[in-house]
């Protein structure tokens, strides 16, 4: 089956309209890009796109409500919603470290959620 | 009070820098004094990821970023104040600071770091007309009130303006469960990266709009709705184009402004263009020994390039203060003009006697180009002619001049930057 | 918004309310002002007159100014006037001269006045909005949505709404148009480009719009004047916008509109008649207006008080108060404290020492004051105006989490409870996450 998809390049600000054809989910060509980087990223972003998560998680006990939280590495694309509900549900307790693992292998993807900043606990 | 070698104004991206180079050169009188509870500055807030490739090669979100360096910082044993805010800065270098714990203090440094950031326009300086309700922040506001403080200003989103933080906020809002229905940009190219376009909008299908911008604002008490229409190449709203999105929330993403009140109060020479300090190859003010670098200089699209400018900055503080504070002004000092389509640089003069082996020189321009070329002249001579595939607005460009190179030129006295088509 | 006290010559037909209050007004001020602790300046005022063949226009207002008993006018020739202000337009012919015209925050002034009524007794219900009003028994029963009150007599000063009030109970009938007034407020950057409140002569051209400094030092330029229907129509327009550059800038060519923080609208209660409507209705002595108070309004307000005050002394057969407290304190300002005194107070009371609004550079120590005092702030429009928390040109972005959580803390309240300026004005809605902290 031969597929078409359409992408943007990040690589600069010229945003290159990319044109990539698939076949049985192989790329067979990449067309409007003006570089070889635009080439690149679109064989991976169309076969895997992957997004490192940020957000923050809930805190108990800390100088601050929330503590700040990424995907140790970047996740696929389509578990962004999932490993948002990861996030939701926790609850860290201070003091919390920075690097500190707050979700172990979120939504299955064996990557794990780690806090970004550290929380001192408060009295 | 005790005295100080140096006074670092601000605890951001910049500050931090600024000391850990100043105490690197070798500086142990340093002194940062910030108005926050914690150093780190609007990094705290930044809680995305993508800075550091440059400095770190590795991408890091904000908060990881100012954690490297407030880390020095404190191995360092360089002194810093918290809740604490500079009211004044004297000509002669005396820095007026207050806080509970000290009350007001004066401190007469022998250099200054000026590293206070910027800040957001405000939907006053745009004059949208409308009601005046509830619920229009400024990006950056909106990202406080989320990430540190953990509350949602509301659930449908409008956002005026693609800066980079009004994408970074898009994508975060609805991380959180609210609906961005639009984003307007009044501009015909959105002044923010790609990769946020992509990432921030694209990802979860929210609308760009470009040369768009808000109209009218509904709602007394609380914002309502907005009204949106296209405008023409004079930046006017088109009569017709108008569309009406209902919305609990206005999010405004619609530039920068260096926060250079201190500056001004000291006398120090503005630039009319970056609204930052005028400064030399070391990144000094008009005022010897006042020294500005990050936001507060120019606002910048890549906190690597602040750190790199406040390492610059605190380094030559330290050495300011190492030669006696010396307030001699160049014998020869090269002008540096901007012109055809470059709108500033940073530096505006460069002393050769003073300048580094290699001195970064870093402007912005004011329009897309695609395959022009940039240019360098030693007065009336082309030096350099460098062809790019793209220079826009929103990405800060630099080139490089050599210390050596221009020793070879020991009568000249303007190098020009300009963006040629051929 | 606009504190301008006139020096009244203008409109106002000799021996109307308007030109009686506005003297008495005007005299008041200085007194007023002293007592309830509020900045004010006689900073004088120009009217322009940029036409050589309207200069007979002038000399009427001086004429009628002396005749309503106004003070110190004189009539100056362009050069005259460009020499006291020298960015007023080369095409200036002449100018009338008020010099008792002055300036005052019209915020504080209310506030002030409040805060007084408040510690003489005076009780205050916000957030109360008066449905129906009848006479029953001898009393007027007032339906609100926040119950029912019962009183011997009632003033209306219901402002836009004063000829729905005034109409329940009088056959003769009055009607009042909100006339939309906006304004710009530009930068304190701007400020000292004017001295004086800058009026341009109106003409058959129309009015035109004032520039004049602020008492803080900003500069104002307004208002438009535009009859609208919607008694809540307070949103300016592009219009508005287009027509305030334009007409002040014929004045003050260079002007920097660029430099605008703000830009808001007012309406003023006009009455068809353009007069005060000042006392009790025909069928009722107990009900009494103070309706179609526009310009000068402001400038009125004290002389409004003391007539209206005194004839309910002499209907109600009242005794002067004996506990009768006369003078207010405004807010602490550690600006205008020497360092000495400053870190003196900030030892005693450490909120002092802590910068909230970096702009205006207001103490987190005023706004604790702005809360706890008589009639205090309950919202962050209501510690703005009493402090100026969130005025300045940043417009609140950076103290506004700030001002939000010293609110929070005071009044006990959680964040999200908070609101800009009450009702349905919250800032914030829900924690993020979907749930709340234990």
């Amino acid at each position: 089956m031969i597929e078409k998809k359409e992408l943007t390049c990040i690589n600069c600000p010229m945003g290159c309209a990319l044109s990539v054809e698939l076949e049985d989910g192989v790329v067979k060509s990449v067309t409007g890009n003006t570089c070889p980087r635009g080439d690149a990223y679109a064989r991976t972003e169309v076969v895997n796109p992957v997004r490192t998560v940020t957000s923050t998680c809930i805190v108990e006990g800390g100088d601050k409500p929330r503590v700040s939280v990424k995907t140790a590495s970047p996740i696929p694309k389509g578990k962004i919603d999932e490993v948002m509900k990861d996030i939701n549900a926790v609850r860290a307790e201070a003091p919390v470290k920075i690097g500190d693992v707050l979700i172990k292998n979120t939504a299955g993807t064996g990557v794990d959620v780690i806090a970004t900043r550290n929380i001192e606990k408060i009295a | 009070m005790k005295n100080y070698d140096i006074v670092i104004v601000g605890g951001g991206p910049a500050g931090l820098a600024a000391a850990v180079a100043a105490k690197k050169a070798g500086n142990d009188s340093i002194l940062i004094l910030e108005r926050d509870k914690e150093l780190g500055g609007i990094l705290n807030q930044c809680i995305h990821n993508g800075f550091g490739l440059h400095t770190f090669k590795e991408e890091l979100t904000g908060p990881e970023y100012a954690w490297r360096f407030i880390q020095q910082v404190l191995d360092l044993g360089i002194e810093y104040k918290l809740n604490t805010m500079v009211m004044d800065i004297a000509p002669d270098r005396t820095v007026t600071a207050m806080n509970k714990e000290d009350g007001m203090f004066q401190i007469p440094a022998k250099a200054v770091i000026l590293a206070m950031g910027c800040r957001e326009r405000p939907r006053g300086a745009l004059n949208t007309p409308g009601y005046r309700p509830a619920g229009i922040f400024s990006a950056g506001t909106a990202q406080r009130l989320v990430n540190i403080e953990g509350y949602m200003p509301g659930r449908e989103v409008v956002i005026l303006g693609s800066g980079d933080i009004g994408l970074i906020m898009a994508r975060r809002m609805t991380l959180e469960g609210a609906k961005v229905k639009v984003v307007a940009e009044v501009m015909p190219y959105s002044g923010g990266l790609k990769r946020n376009i992509v990432q921030c909008l694209d990802d979860f299908g929210i609308p760009l709009k470009l040369s768009h911008t808000v109209v009218d604002i509904e709602g007394k008490e609380h914002i309502k709705a907005v009204t949106i229409a296209e405008v023409g190449p004079d930046r006017k709203p088109i009569p017709g184009t108008e569309e009406r999105y209902t919305c609990d929330t206005l999010l405004l993403s619609v530039g920068l402004i260096p926060e250079n009140e201190l500056s001004q109060k000291a006398g120090v020479e503005m630039s009319r263009i970056t609204n930052g300090p005028v400064v030399n190859e070391s990144l000094e003010t008009n005022i010897p020994g006042v020294f500005a670098c990050g936001n507060v200089l120019h606002v910048h699209d890549l906190v690597d390039y602040v750190s790199e400018e406040a390492t610059r900055a605190g380094a030559n503080a330290a050495a300011f203060v190492a030669d006696g504070c010396k307030e001699e002004k160049p014998a020869h000092p090269i002008t540096l003009h901007a012109t055809d389509g470059v709108r500033y640089t940073v530096p505006s003069t460069i002393d050769t006697d003073r300048m580094t082996d290699q001195l970064t020189v870093r402007f912005r321009v004011g329009a897309i180009y695609k395959n022009a070329y940039v240019s360098i002249y030693y007065g009336d001579e082309r030096v350099r002619h460098t062809q790019k595939r793209i220079i826009a607005p929103g990405e800060m460009e630099q080139v490089i001049l050599l210390k050596d190179d221009l020793k070879k030129h020991p009568d000249l006295s303007d190098i020009t930057i300009k963006i040629e088509n051929e | 918004m606009l504190g301008h006290i006139q020096s009244e010559f203008r409109y106002y037909s000799c021996g109307s309310m308007m030109a009686k209050m506005n003297v008495r007004g005007n005299e008041m001020m200085d007194d007023l002002c002293r007592d309830l602790d509020i900045p004010f300046r006689r900073n004088g005022s120009f009217v322009v007159c940029l036409d050589e063949n309207e200069k007979a226009g002038i000399q009427a207002l001086y004429d009628r100014g002396v005749k309503n008993g106004v003070p110190d006018m004189e009539i100056l020739s362009g050069d005259e006037a460009r020499k006291l202000e020298p960015n007023l337009t080369p095409d200036a012919v002449c100018v009338l001269y008020a010099k008792t015209a002055g300036i005052i925050c019209p915020f504080k002034l209310n506030i002030a006045m409040a805060e007084n009524a408040n510690v003489n007794g005076v009780d205050f219900r916000f957030n109360t909005r008066v449905e129906t009003l009848k006479k029953e028994d001898g009393f007027w029963k007032l339906r609100t949505n926040n119950g029912e009150y019962k009183a011997r007599y009632v003033v209306n000063a219901a402002g836009v709404y004063a000829d729905v009030f005034h109409n329940m109970v009088s056959k003769k009938k009055i009607h009042i148009t909100p006339r939309k007034g906006e304004y710009n407020l530009l930068d304190r950057n701007a400020g000292g480009i004017v001295e004086r409140t800058i009026f341009q002569q109106p003409t058959k051209y129309g009015k035109g719009v004032l520039v004049a400094p602020t008492i803080h030092g900003n500069v104002i330029v307004g208002p438009t004047a535009t009859d609208i229907e919607n008694k809540e129509g307070v949103n300016t327009t592009q219009e508005g916008i287009d027509e305030l550059t334009q007409k002040a800038t014929r004045c003050v060519p260079n002007l920097p509109m660029r430099q605008v923080i703000t830009a808001f609208a007012g309406l003023r209660a006009h009455e068809d008649h353009h007069e005060f409507v000042l006392g009790p209705v025909e069928e009722d002595e107990t009900f009494i207006d103070c309706a179609g108070i526009e310009s000068p309004g402001l400038t009125s307000s004290p002389a409004i008080g003391e007539y209206i005050g005194n004839m309910m002394r002499d209907m109600m057969h009242l005794q002067n108060k004996e506990n009768w407290i006369a003078t207010r304190k405004d807010i602490l300002k550690p600006s205008e404290l020497s360092i000495e005194e400053r870190n003196e107070l900030i030892k005693k009371e450490p909120a002092y020492g802590q910068i909230i609004c970096r702009c205006e550079s207001v103490t987190e120590g005023e706004i604790i004051d702005a809360i706890r005092r008589p009639l205090g702030a309950r919202s962050l429009d209501g510690v703005k105006r009493r402090t100026r928390a969130g005025m300045g040109r940043c417009q609140a972005g950076f103290c506004s989490p700030k001002v939000m959580e010293i609110l929070s803390r005071e009044l006990g309240l959680p964040l999200d409870e908070i609101t800009k300026s009450g009702g349905e004005s919250k800032i914030v809605f829900e924690r993020t996450k979907g749930l709340e902290d234990k």
